[in-house]
């Protein structure tokens, strides 16, 4: 593996919310006493990965596994609770929003729904003009304007809409607006969270090819986030599976895919459908997945795991390499058992 | 042997101030007692509105303007409210997308069963609570008696779905038209959901209308498929066939604009532009602006949907023509 400095490291990120609400609601009547208690989702526990410069690390997961709020506190969108992140090196959860500053130009980030993250009320050039006038205040008119058409061309956009409003546009085309938004201040490294699962098949074929051209012509890094194992495969260069907060396993893409170790990766793989294929039987998992709000004690998937032995139950599984840089939290692969 | 359903030309218009908008285009196909039929396409293809023109579920200012629908031998366009309340419901029964919408949130789900089974039958309510319980273990409900008295949100996304399959199986229909039914749910609780389905299917010989525009989904559970464009059914046959050798220029665009395991981290196969809005669909072909290999002849005529006996399925093309002259 690259032994190079990661454009992003992540060391040991651990994110809580605290939903718990006003005064009232954390009251709890537990053996006639009165008592005030927390609730505490644990979003994200222990996560470590790197990425590096070039890369498509893609994390894949169930819903409310965290996949989402990874992305996000990477971006220093969401403060976090323990861990820390460093770009190039340098640590960036630390620093206060000025000293951010130049790092946010250097980070975007493409969301989900384009009907959303779009702001209705501003032109399309608006919208695309702001983030580039913000990072660039020198930046004269003309040389803004000639940058958005640029930009728009790019991304398949005419550049003669940039008057129009985001309703005037289709999904798609509003997809690839947000995408010319994050490239117009010349970022280094996007977050792209679900970004064509809103989208119709023929489109997210448009939209993935764009993702794939941007990266060749500009040498973008992205950390992709996506439910859907098939864009996975074909797109990342590295995937980390997440469940319940935790990573199980990071592998190269092909490694991945041929030869899944973890047992909630075999599963998870296994019960993807596959175009042209009669139903195949996949590994059933016991039970659903916990809330995280009551973490399981040991490794987290020990409840629903085909595999699980009294040790999983007690210990939480730390992160081991294996060959040719994959990583695995699991008992029973450290012991040989999988 | 008789169809369970038939639908002959069938033409469901949406009634606006400027004008009716045509959102299902003379869509005919027929699917016999047991089997599984896919139908797949794009937003906006029709497919979700002529899975409701069947149980006339159209609500204004949509109607079905012309075609038949036949179903057990009956023509359901011509049905009073009240005949048609005989087979809703009852012999035909709609899974929809979000479990959480189709259920009621303040009854709970014993009592949700119960109610619906007395709608369709003059049964007491310990006989409706234990078809409801049967229904419940059939669809691999854990603790089932325990369940009846519990609320929706009580149940997670999957075990929901699975309570919106046992209602819809509670008065033994003969056909089901699951519209998206695992499109909300994730990859392993889907999973678990098509194993039920087609389970339940072949167990009660029930025949099954699947709505969906995941062609992985449609080729692992069903026998048929039909893919629609733009209102109309483009390209129908056997599933495996299909997936295996489109010929529909748009099936194959769709086919092949799916990240799959050859050419991985290379460009995808796209279709450039996109469906054309219903007020707008372009004269000719539907899909001749998109289509790679379009002719003269697609721009000015609608190409007819054809059976072709040769590739065992029925295709809207015209470069199906040129295809046969070539091989004769």
């Amino acid at each position: 593996m690259n032994r190079a400095v990661p454009l992003l490291d992540v060391q040991n990120l651990t994110k809580h919310f605290d939903i718990s609400g006003g005064f009232l609601e954390q009251l709890r009547l537990e053996n006639m006493r009165i008592n005030l208690k927390k609730t505490i989702v644990h979003a994200l526990n222990d996560v470590s990965l790197s990425i590096f410069s070039g890369e498509t690390f893609s994390v894949v997961g169930e819903s409310g596994c965290g996949k989402s709020t990874l992305g996000r506190a990477v971006l220093g969108l969401y403060p976090i609770d323990g861990g820390q992140i460093f770009y190039l090196g340098k640590r960036i959860d630390s620093k206060n929003s000025r000293q951010m500053l130049p790092y946010r130009r250097k980070m975007q980030m493409v969301f989900q729904d384009p009907y959303a993250s779009l702001n209705p009320r501003m032109k399309v050039e608006q919208t695309l003009m702001e983030p580039m006038l913000f990072h660039n205040p020198g930046i004269s008119a003309a040389q803004a304007k000639e940058r958005v058409s640029e930009v728009m061309e790019q991304v398949g956009v005419d550049p003669s809409w940039a008057s129009r409003y985001p309703h005037e546009f289709s999904g798609g085309q509003r997809q690839r607006i947000s995408i010319a938004r994050a490239l117009m201040v010349e970022p280094e490294f996007i977050v792209a969270d679900e970004p064509i699962s809103a989208l119709d098949v023929s489109i997210q074929a448009q939209i993935l090819n764009l993702f794939m051209d941007a990266q060749e012509d500009r040498g973008l890094t992205y950390m992709f986030i996506t439910h859907d194992m098939s864009v996975v495969k074909h797109i990342s260069t590295r995937v980390a599976v997440m469940y319940l907060g935790t990573i199980c396993e990071l592998a190269k893409t092909e490694e991945l895919f041929s030869h899944p170790r973890h047992p909630y990766t075999k599963a998870l793989l296994s019960a993807i459908p596959v175009l042209g294929t009669k139903k195949a039987d996949h590994i059933k998992l016991k039970g659903e997945v916990p809330t995280p709000i009551e973490l399981p004690s040991g490794c987290v998937f020990h409840n629903r795991c085909p595999y699980a032995f009294d040790r999983c139950s007690a210990e939480i599984p730390g992160m081991a390499e294996y060959d040719s840089g994959r990583l695995i939290a699991c008992h029973g692969v450290e012991e040989g058992k999988i | 042997m008789e169809h369970l359903l038939e639908l002959e030309e069938v033409v469901v218009r949406f009634a606006l101030r400027f004008g009716d908008l045509t959102a299902v285009d003379g869509v005919s196909f027929s699917l016999n007692p047991g089997e599984r039929m896919g139908l797949v396409g794009e937003s906006g293809a029709g497919k979700s509105v002529t899975g409701f023109s069947i149980i006339d579920l159209i609500s204004k200012p949509g109607y079905i303007a012309s075609g038949r629908i036949l179903f057990e031998g009956k023509d359901l366009a011509h049905l009073s409210e009240e005949e048609m309340r005989i087979i809703r419901g009852n012999r035909i029964s709609m899974i929809f997308q979000d479990p959480m919408m189709t259920l009621n949130p303040v009854l709970t789900i014993g009592t949700q069963m119960v109610e619906t089974l007395q709608a369709h039958m003059d049964i007491s309510e310990e006989e409706a609570g234990r078809i409801a319980l049967e229904k419940l273990r059939k669809v691999h409900i854990p603790s089932p008696e325990k369940r009846l008295d519990q609320y929706p949100h009580e149940f997670s996304g999957g075990m929901r779905q699975r309570i919106v399959i046992a209602i819809a199986l509670l008065t033994d229909p003969s056909l089901i038209i699951a519209d998206e039914p695992t499109t909300a749910l994730d990859v392993t609780i889907q999973a678990e959901i098509l194993d039920l389905l087609l389970e339940l299917c072949k167990s009660e010989k029930t025949g099954l209308i699947l709505i969906t525009h995941d062609l992985a989904v449609v080729s692992q559970i069903t026998q048929k498929i039909a893919v629609m464009y733009a209102g109309k059914i483009v390209e129908m046959g056997d599933t495996g066939t299909i997936i295996s050798d489109p010929k529909h220029p748009y099936t194959q665009g769709l086919i092949n604009a799916l990240p799959g395991s050859d050419h991985l981290g290379k460009r995808l196969n796209q279709i450039p532009g996109m469906m054309p809005s219903l007020f707008s669909i372009p004269p000719g072909c539907s899909f001749h602006p998109r289509c790679p290999l379009r002719m003269d002849v697609c721009e000015k005529h609608v190409p007819p949907f054809t059976y072709y006996e040769k590739y065992n399925r029925s295709v809207a093309c015209y470069l199906m023509d040129q295809d046969s002259k070539e091989d004769l």
